[in-house]
């Protein structure tokens, strides 16, 4: 019965891509000018790694949103992430823990120090792990400050990681796929194209087969996370990267790793690195 | 484009009967207290005076929602001193009432609301004769296919 | 009670006298509506910022009624015009009594 139940469900979702399969791709007559006055680069050449799996150009999935969310994303005063990016900026100045030592102690100016870092990640630490910025901001935390690690999908490390991003805005996403980072690359790539749950979806299934098309009323996208942690309209809040992992499984009707989890690092690794070459655009605004 | 928005919803409606995902707004099990309808909060806002429709009074809302938890919306009633701002089909109808001050500059207000489902949004202002005035304008609410 | 709750108003700082100034607003707040129901299947019970005010020298720019209906984190935008130099004074009421207020000088040329 439950069977029966699936294959209806896998039947009619493959009934409904097909037939929305003409609805519109990408936008092609906007730009993502930020203030007014810093255009990002919303599509770019797609990494020679992906050999043609998204044709020759990577979208940002800026350009599959409704002309009011693409506004919302235009202007830092409009976008409700900059809520959070406040409080990250407010917390990198402020001392905790044991060592009574902020972030500005070590690292001083935001702006300066942590340019460029946003787009680096994640990628192996000295130690020959995969690390994510969260985990680097954990690491400071519990090593150098004697704070307590803040969870994954805190609204502390989510303001963190808004703040810290926000420094490589407009830098092209350049994470390192060969040498050490190259084993955890490789898993990452298994998964996106392992299928998950009753639905027997993998990322893939929607974000590489069928992005510009619709599943019910929601645009896919090419799934790309150059703009995480983002505005999420529905959640009407800051979602990270991980947090959307563990939504898409979920929607295939699977068991979600974990956020942290090295299943999902290696995820974010591979799927970041399928955006090789677009502007960072944290903090982002999606529906 | 070859198929409409509208075909498109029409096909979703039949695999929104499997229940796939969770519906975000949950407004519709809540056991919310008896609250005032649109029609009554309409004529406590006019005490019951006459509300005609009109060119005074202009709403603007997507056609489409993106999502319902978060849709933009402006009013603006030219030389009102108030405009009164009801989702019809939301559990609670109210949204929000503005009131003008001297120093308004215009009598527009912009803000972002939640919208249980498709409806009509109404916008009903008080103009500076002491008349009234509304308008309507219809917002679809869609289900997306990503819930998680 | 809502934690952490801060507002962010982008204001010009000069104008000239009666120019048309548009002001956005926004203040950190979960707007709980009081129609959620948490996990044990009790209602939350409602939660809101219920009305905003904005006032130039005193007099009134706008004074706004809000509903469980307003979004997450509110937002607002309006016009202002500004007779003189002086100062704005925002101030949100929530729900459960506190009064979140920000100022804002402009100067008139």
């Amino acid at each position: 019965m439950k069977l029966q139940h699936t294959v209806k469900a896998v039947a009619v979702l493959a009934a409904t891509l097909a037939l929305t399969a003409a609805h519109a791709d990408p936008v092609q007559d906007d730009q993502l000018l930020i203030n007014g006055e810093e255009e990002l680069a919303t599509q770019a050449p797609a990494p020679d790694h992906l050999e043609g799996a998204l044709g020759d150009t990577v979208y940002s999935g800026w350009l599959f949103r409704d002309t009011d969310t693409r506004a919302m994303q235009k202007d830092d005063f409009d976008n409700p992430m900059f809520l959070f990016v406040d409080a990250g900026l407010e917390t990198w100045s402020t001392p905790e823990g044991t060592a009574d030592k902020s972030c500005a102690d070590c690292h001083n100016d935001i702006e300066e120090s942590m340019k460029g870092v946003r787009a680096q990640m994640p990628k192996v630490n000295d130690k020959g792990e995969l690390w994510a910025l969260e985990n680097y901001v954990n690491d400071c935390r519990t090593n150098r400050m004697g704070a307590e690690a803040w969870g994954w999908n805190s609204q502390e490390m989510k303001n963190m990681t808004a703040a810290i991003g926000l420094q490589s805005r407009g830098m092209p996403v350049a994470v390192k796929i060969d040498g050490e980072a190259a084993p955890f690359w490789e898993k990452g790539k298994e998964m996106y194209y392992t299928r998950f749950g009753q639905l027997e979806m993998s990322c893939a299934n929607c974000h590489e087969d069928n992005f510009g098309k619709n599943i019910r009323s929601d645009h896919l996208s090419q799934g790309q996370i150059n703009g995480f942690p983002l505005y999420r309209l529905k959640d009407q809040g800051a979602v990270s990267m991980h947090q959307r992992f563990v939504g898409c499984v979920r929607d295939t009707r699977g068991v979600p790793f974990e956020a942290g989890s090295q299943e999902f690092r290696e995820l974010e690794l591979y799927v970041a690195s399928r955006g090789n070459g677009l502007a960072v655009e944290t903090p982002a605004v999606r529906h | 484009m070859l198929i409409s928005r509208r075909g498109v919803l029409a096909i979703s409606a039949g695999f929104a009967g499997l229940a796939m995902l969770p519906i975000s707004v949950q407004a519709q099990d809540a056991a919310a207290a008896p609250t005032q309808t649109a029609d009554e909060m309409i004529a406590e806002f006019t005490g019951g005076a006459e509300v005609a429709e009109g060119d005074g009074v202009k709403l603007t809302a997507p056609e489409i929602a993106e999502n319902g938890n978060t849709v933009p919306i402006s009013v603006e009633a030219p030389g009102a001193s108030e405009i009164l701002l009801i989702a019809t089909e939301n559990p609670t109808p109210g949204v929000a009432k503005f009131i003008f001050g001297p120093l308004a500059a215009s009598q527009a207000a912009a803000t972002r609301i939640r919208l249980a489902k498709t409806q009509d949004v109404v916008a009903v202002a008080k103009l500076a004769d002491g008349s009234f005035v509304r308008t309507a304008a219809n917002v679809k609410v869609t289900i997306g296919g990503c819930g998680g | 009670m809502a934690e952490n709750v801060k507002p962010r108003v982008r204001v010009p700082k000069t104008a000239s006298k009666d120019e048309v100034i548009t002001i956005k607003t926004l203040i950190s707040h979960p707007m709980e509506s009081g129609q959620r129901k948490d996990k044990d299947g009790k209602v939350i019970p409602r939660s809101i910022i219920n009305r905003f005010t904005a006032e130039f020298n005193g007099q009134l720019v706008l004074d706004t009624t809000l509903e469980p209906a307003i979004s997450t984190n509110p937002y607002l935008e309006f016009d202002a015009k500004v007779p003189e130099t002086g100062e704005f004074k925002f101030t949100w009421y929530d729900d459960d009594g506190s009064v979140y207020e920000d100022a804002h000088k402009v100067e008139v040329s």
